[in-house]
């Protein structure tokens, strides 16, 4: 062969090999395809659906360049979520644009082997080369598990490779069973009752793939239940009708074939289990971690641990975050400045100092907050707390129709709706997923903080710190009460299904890995820079238009006067109409409007409107004009009962272009967020219109 | 045999070791169980309940799963 061999960390280079990585949730997957990829990872979505893709390059034994791609972690290949639809088609090959993997690295929980080997006696099924990856091999021995390599090997008839993924113990030998050339397909798997593999074989005769993978298609097809298999895009009504009579058949020959399979394989296990798994001495893991669970779900101190738990996440965010948020406020109006100072006052001007740089920082400020966020939500997943807090609140949840796994993502919401909508993601079930999405950003964030804190002022300029302390937290109660209120109604309503059946594992505490949370962190801030970015930085332009244009013919008019002549000053007036049963004018419309955003441009917005000089750190001078505006017949307009229907305007409404970004991105549709701007603005208009006529009725001002 | 039939899941007390004798659950709900490894004849122990009484942790094949009452009630099982 001619000419100079490429490096082989040429990134150029063709790809040899595509591998899939897989395993149950809690097995240590993560690590391992972490310490494969390092930082060149990539994550986007498949194409069509919004699951997410993950996938990174890795070189084998030879230097030669392979694809590792990362499957959502899962305890069996029957499909109930679109992450687990995913899975399966990749693994058929019948996914556009992915191929067929090469070979599949199962990751398996060596101290949990017996329920772990389940996903692997599946993909064995599959015709696809597989490499197990015995991790965790050094928690097992502790536990006094031993595990007999030889036999396991001999059982499975793959390569077995012991590993230890967070110590890099194993990594050679993975790379090495993964470049070994031919990879032979794998040979054994657990026998079906004879009834039942001639039935699959018939219907794996007429199924349009290739014969060796016949057999593991027809065997998924005859285990899903009647709606999903309804509900199977890939296959036309043929096959589908072939799988229901057989399905049929199969009962009336007392075969369940649901549950006939599932058994199978665990019979299989257990003959692996009986040659390959020992146990001897020692429990210490295992019961230092029941011991844990005595006190942490201990029906006293798991409350007062958890309530210590979260109280400790949320001072973090509030003082750590403070800091850097603090300097990027201080960056954007530097910079701001620095633009003001050397560019003339023109159009483009403003275009970049008010629309693209405040827009901008804007989101950037939020940026810590969401860090720390990850950070203690990655913490909490990692040891593994996280399932008990799914474990104490599921009563709770279940009363409004959700389970404990919508807590997190709810209580995240309280610092940013934006990190609590991306921690939906740990909930399998579809439904539950979007209503936990629709109620999140009901639960009070840090930037309504922003808007309370100056109406609070102008409500009870000499009040006392209680009184005001009360009525944010009834404010901050008000979101909590309506997003579980709106929960229950959207389960009962629009997405009707029955209260899921919680199956939650409760994996052993664990030291967490800082690496792995440090490149998810990164991961999850590249994603919302990127994505809310672009929208964000859009409509802050937008915005910042129609507050600009048209111009006063007259040059010489002040801010407000131009503000009340643009485009957003009119729309201002024309709302008038709709907001005047609240109580507003005309000048609170321009400040609903500038603040559709981002709640707590209304401040800003405000200032401009009342042509102050606005400050963050000090809101009396807005405040006392607030205080002194008075409507043409000589009434003020911020009366109290104005004020606290503005309060709880912005409880309900939601007035946040970065979580309606996000939302678009996590549902893939832009109907969602749509529907979710609608029923919260109506809300919105509902609670304010109450607190404002009921108010009048019962005598107030 | 002298298996007490009306022995369910949800009625055991922490503590307990049972074994899985059938199920009277739909389909896909007994499937999924089964996948988790609570299969007929598996051995189990109720280890804890939440604080608020609901779910329950038990301990099968080696691992802590966690279920509802209501999922609970439809496993009818063997006290050991």
């Amino acid at each position: 062969m001619a000419g100079p061999a490429p490096a082989p960390d040429a990134p150029t280079r063709e790809v040899t090999r595509h591998v899939a990585i897989a395993g149950n949730p809690n097995c240590g997957k993560s690590t391992i395809f972490n310490a494969l990829t390092g930082l060149r990872q990539k994550v986007g979505n498949y194409p069509g659906v919004t699951v997410e893709k993950k996938t990174g390059r890795f070189f084998g034994s030879h230097g030669e360049p392979m694809e590792l791609l990362d499957l959502p972690g899962s305890y069996s290949l029957q499909v109930r979520s679109p992450d687990e639809a995913v899975a399966r088609d990749v693994l058929l090959g019948r996914l556009p644009g992915v191929p067929r993997p090469d070979v599949i690295i199962c990751v398996v929980d060596a101290s949990n082997l017996e329920r772990n080997l389940y996903l692997v006696a599946q993909m064995l099924e599959l015709h696809i080369p597989v490499v197990v990856a015995l991790n965790m091999v050094d928690v097992a021995e502790k536990n006094g598990v031993v595990i007999d390599l030889m036999a396991l090997r001999e059982k499975l008839c793959v390569p077995v490779i012991p590993m230890v993924g967070t110590a890099g113990v194993g990594f050679i030998e993975l790379r090495q069973a993964v470049s070994r050339s031919p990879l032979p397909a794998p040979t054994i798997c657990a026998q079906m009752p004879i009834v039942l593999e001639r039935e699959t074989m018939a219907l794996a005769k007429q199924l349009p793939v290739a014969p060796e993978v016949a057999r593991g298609e027809a065997l998924l097809l005859l285990t899903l239940h009647d709606e999903a298999l309804d509900a199977l895009a890939h296959h036309d009504r043929t096959i589908i009708d072939l799988t229901r009579s057989t399905q049929q058949r199969l009962t009336a020959s007392g075969i369940d074939p649901l549950s006939a399979p599932v058994d199978a394989r665990y019979a299989w296990i257990g003959q692996v289990c009986a040659a390959a798994l020992h146990k001897g001495a020692g429990h210490d893991s295992a019961s230092l971690s029941d011991q844990l669970d005595g006190w942490l779900t201990h029906r006293v101190w798991g409350w007062i641990a958890f309530l210590g738990i979260m109280a400790l996440m949320f001072f973090c965010i509030f003082t750590v975050a403070q800091y850097p948020m603090d300097w990027i406020d201080g960056a954007t109006a530097v910079l701001a400045d620095f633009v003001k100072a050397k560019m003339p006052d023109t159009d483009l001007r403003g275009l970049l100092t008010d629309g693209v740089i405040a827009g901008v920082g804007g989101v950037v400020v939020f940026l810590p907050q969401i860090l720390v966020l990850f950070f203690f939500l990655g913490i909490l997943e990692d040891t593994g707390y996280m399932a008990r807090a799914a474990f104490i609140m599921d009563r709770l949840m279940s009363k409004v129709g959700l389970h404990g796994k919508s807590f997190i993502p709810m209580l995240s919401s309280l610092a940013c709706a934006i990190p609590g909508i991306m921690a939906t993601r740990t909930i399998e079930n579809r439904k539950d997923r979007l209503v936990t999405i629709l109620v999140a950003p009901l639960m009070s964030c840090s930037a309504r903080w922003q808007v309370y804190a100056v109406m609070i002022a102008v409500l009870l300029p000499s009040g006392s710190a209680w009184l005001k302390a009360g009525i944010i937290l009834g404010m901050y109660l008000l979101g909590l009460v309506t997003a579980l209120l709106m929960a229950w109604l959207f389960k009962k309503k629009l997405l009707k299904g029955e209260t899921p059946m919680l199956l939650l594992e409760m994996p052993p505490y664990r030291v967490p890995s800082f690496k792995s949370i440090a490149l998810r962190m990164w991961e999850r801030a590249g994603l919302f820079l990127r994505r809310a970015g672009t929208v964000i930085l859009a409509l802050s332009i937008l915005l910042w238009a129609l507050a600009t244009y048209p111009k006063p013919a007259n040059a010489d008019a002040t801010p407000a006067e131009a503000l009340a002549h643009s485009a957003a000053g009119r729309m201002g007036h024309a709302i008038e109409p709709l907001i005047a049963p609240l109580g507003y004018d005309w000048k609170i419309g321009i400040g609903l409007i500038g603040s559709f955003a981002a709640r707590e441009v209304f401040v800003s917005t405000m200032s401009i409107v009342y042509n102050v000089e606005s400050n963050d750190q000090d809101t009396a001078p807005l405040r006392d004009t607030m205080l002194g505006e008075k409507r043409a017949d000589g009434r003020p307009v911020f009366t109290p009962l104005v004020c606290l229907g503005l309060m709880v305007f912005y409880v309900l409404a939601m007035q946040c272009i970065s979580t309606v970004a996000i939302v678009r991105r996590e549902t893939n549709s832009w109907f969602w967020p749509l529907f979710q701007i609608a029923y919260m603005t109506g809300l919105a208009w509902i609670g304010a219109f109450i607190v404002y006529q009921g108010g009048r009725l019962l005598g107030f001002q | 045999m002298t298996a007490e039939t009306g022995d369910v899941l949800s009625g055991l007390k922490i503590g307990e070791k049972a074994r899985v004798a059938g199920f009277d659950l739909p389909p896909e709900h007994r499937q999924r169980l089964l996948e988790m490894g609570l299969t007929v004849g598996a051995e189990f122990e109720v280890v804890r309940f939440a604080p608020m009484g609901d779910p329950i942790d038990i301990k099968v094949r080696g691992y802590h799963l966690s279920l509802r009452k209501k999922e609970a009630s439809g496993v009818r099982v063997t006290r050991l």
